[in-house]
């Protein structure tokens, strides 16, 4: 008696992946592409659906209750405000892709725009000096949090607890009786638009085409060829349909951005406040860089491995302990820009910069926009759409709740937002896994 | 099995192997052989020593005495990345595959492939992982780019198959492929290794399931107190020959002397 007969019967899906190259267009396709895609959403991968209901409920809800909420003048406030917790929200979803944290990234973006700001204000470098010293700092604190995290093996909650208290000390040291240092830069306080230096509209306008444009070529490409190869593409139509949705948004943004937002005219003050805060345009610069190195790069791909399976990571032979200092590494650089971004909203640097609840609303933007606690999930667009509807929250209570107890309101509905969605990622978790 | 497979080196061949941890003989002269195109079981009781082998031929451990032969010649492995090298592939029973990636990513973990600019060659790399996936006549995975969180059991056994399969291993040893599976996807499995020895890939099954084990296997080699027993040919054994291998290290004319089988030292 040799082997037992074949059982081929056995087998229940017959379609064979890639069986048939579809066509580019037609409803068919289009059908199948929707239908699976509903299938992942059933399966727990909601990608960004949830936060931009989220968002898009929020707005419509702060519309009707606060009038002004979405003038010009608002619109431009809430992404002045939202800026700094973007930036630090981004570098954040790297360490929460392995799974880790990083509690200071508040007190190390303080620390290091104190640095920036005494450089400048008290030692009287010039401004590209002392924000290339800023970030170095940033730089080399993540590279200690990594090291102490993936060679000695301490917890990054615990290391990154010590230094959330070390760096808020040493920022208040630096800073000195004075409770703040004021920053008087022209180019650094241009970042969030103070010195009424913004964008120019048509320079707004030319960044929306190039990135309309880019997004469109970028995704026909990928589609083009996948079908030369054979494989399923995403069909034409969704991704034009995409790319129409992201130009009118966009264009609705950078119109009201190009209204004039000036409170008060008289003869006295005839400037007119119009176009972008410069943040967007480093937000956006951000945004395509990390994206590219997340999506695209064996780096970005070794990134979810380690944060997936750290032992398949290991076996498949990424060497994880240098991708675990990168994370640290990139989160610390980029609050340290979120530290600087934050100086050039408030013109100044206070010795408690970056303490306080910056870093739980930057950990909450990351995870309302959909980055996993647990590890492996998680995109730079979550950081965008996490902190808009975590600035949103901010303006609109801030706005709607007047008197005594309105910063106790904002705090205990951001609180809420954030457990809700810490639940809506436990969960999402859990669907989406068979075992 | 062919003569021609029986002519030429075997793929994998161990002789004499000796490991002990400390006062602990776990192996005793062990020799085992694994050919090219054929499914060697590896069976044996608890602590018969099947994991400490296994771990030999990965280089997880040194031997203390004896020789590992690749294709005929010595070969000395020190760590995994030697037996990588070689071309041996170890399938754990946790499988390590990353649940929050896809299919052909994880096929292709830690050894992505990248085109100019350095990105990520997607789509040269999902054509190999179909490719792969229908040499072996899978058809139960609906797409390539699911996530293996959403996979079965079966289908993540059949993602770590194939991954061997797409390094072109020549050794590939499976640890208990089927202990976690149902019926229907046991028989999924095992059709999968069979094919996958026809391939010319030298399969080393260890399972504790002895109707898998008669079922798909040419040879069936059985550890009894850190000794080989036996490594005898599927079609000259049955079923009470073999479980009485395991048990007591002998079967009639089959298996150790009686002394050896007592468990004393000899």
């Amino acid at each position: 008696m040799s082997v037992q007969p074949r059982t081929d019967e056995v087998n229940i899906d017959l379609t064979a992946p890639g069986e048939t190259a579809p066509p580019s267009t037609g409803v068919g396709v289009l059908a199948g592409y929707m239908r699976d895609y509903a299938t992942r959403v059933r399966g727990g991968e909601t990608g960004s659906i949830p936060a931009v209901l989220g968002l898009l409920v929020l707005v419509i809800f702060f519309a009707i209750v606060h009038q002004g909420f979405l003038s010009a003048y608002n619109v431009e406030a809430l992404i002045v405000q939202a800026a700094p917790i973007i930036v630090m929200a981004m570098g954040l979803v790297f360490v929460l892709l392995l799974g880790e944290i990083d509690l200071s990234a508040g007190t190390t973006g303080g620390m290091c725009a104190a640095i920036m700001a005494i450089l400048l204000g008290r030692q009287h470098f010039s401004w590209p000096v002392s924000v290339v010293a800023g970030i170095v700092t940033g730089v080399v604190i993540g590279f200690a949090t990594g090291w102490l995290r993936a060679k000695v093996g301490i917890p990054s909650f615990v290391i990154t607890l010590a230094t959330f208290l070390g760096f808020q000390g040493i920022t208040l040291i630096l800073i000195g009786g004075q409770g703040s240092i004021g920053v008087r830069n022209d180019v650094i306080i241009a970042l969030e638009g103070l010195n009424s230096k913004f964008v120019p509209i048509w320079a707004g306008w030319a960044l929306l085409v190039v990135i309309v444009v880019g997004y469109a070529m970028l995704k026909l490409h990928d589609s083009y060829a996948r079908r030369r190869d054979g494989l399923p593409a995403v069909p034409t139509v969704a991704t034009l349909a995409k790319t129409v949705a992201i130009a009118v948004l966009g264009a609705i943004f950078v119109y009201v951005m190009g209204l004039d937002r000036t409170l008060i005219h008289n003869a006295f003050f005839k400037n007119a406040a119009r176009g972008m805060p410069w943040s967007v345009v480093m937000i956006a610069l951000l945004f395509v860089g990390l994206n590219f190195v997340l999506g695209r790069t064996r780096y970005g791909r070794h990134v979810y491995a380690v944060g997936g399976n750290e032992e398949a990571a290991r076996r498949g032979g990424i060497e994880v302990n240098k991708v675990r200092i990168s994370v640290f590494v990139i989160c610390s650089t980029l609050a340290a820009l979120s530290g600087i971004t934050a100086a050039s909203e408030l013109e100044s640097v206070q010795s408690n910069a970056g303490a306080q609840n910056t870093l739980l609303l930057a950990v909450g933007a990351a995870v309302i926009g959909g980055t996993s606690l647990f590890g492996g999930r998680g995109r730079m667009i979550d950081a965008i759409l996490g902190g808009l509807v975590v600035a949103v929250i901010q303006n609109g209570m801030s706005a709607l709740i007047s008197g005594a107890n309105s910063a106790g309101w904002e705090w205990i509905v951001t609180g809420l937002v954030l457990l809700l969605a810490a639940g809506f990622d436990a969960v999402a978790r859990r669907v989406g896994s068979t075992t | 099995m062919t003569a021609q497979a029986s002519a030429a080196p075997p793929a994998l061949a161990l002789r004499g192997i000796d490991k002990s941890f400390g006062p602990v003989h776990v192996l005793q002269s062990v020799d085992f052989v694994a050919r090219a195109g054929e499914v060697t079981a590896l069976v044996g009781d608890n602590g018969a020593g099947k994991t400490t082998l296994v771990k030999c031929i990965g280089g997880s451990y040194s031997t203390d005495h004896g020789e590992i032969l690749f294709e005929g010649k010595p070969v000395a492995v020190h760590n995994p990345r030697d037996a990588a090298a070689l071309g041996i592939e170890i399938v754990y029973q946790d499988l390590a595959l990353c649940n929050n990636l896809d299919i052909v990513q994880n096929m292709f973990l830690g050894r992505e492939r990248v085109s100019g600019l350095r990105t990520l060659d997607e789509n040269s790399m999902e054509k190999a992982a179909i490719a792969t996936l229908e040499s072996l006549s899978v058809r139960t995975v609906r797409s390539v780019r699911q996530l293996v969180a959403s996979l079965s059991g079966g289908q993540r056994q059949t993602v770590a198959i194939a991954k061997s399969v797409l390094w072109q291993s020549k050794v590939v040893i499976l640890d208990e492929p089927t202990a976690a599976l149902g019926v229907a996807q046991t028989a999924q499995v095992l059709d999968l290794v069979r094919r996958l020895a026809d391939q010319g890939v030298a399969v080393i099954l260890i399972s504790h399931n002895m109707n898998d084990v008669l079922k798909v296997a040419d040879h069936i080699a059985v550890l009894f107190l850190g000794r080989m027993a036996a490594q005898v040919k599927r079609a000259d054994v049955t079923h009470t020959q073999v479980v009485e291998l395991i048990t007591s290290g002998r079967s009639g004319d089959l298996g150790l002397s009686p002394t050896e089988a007592s468990g004393a030292v000899v």
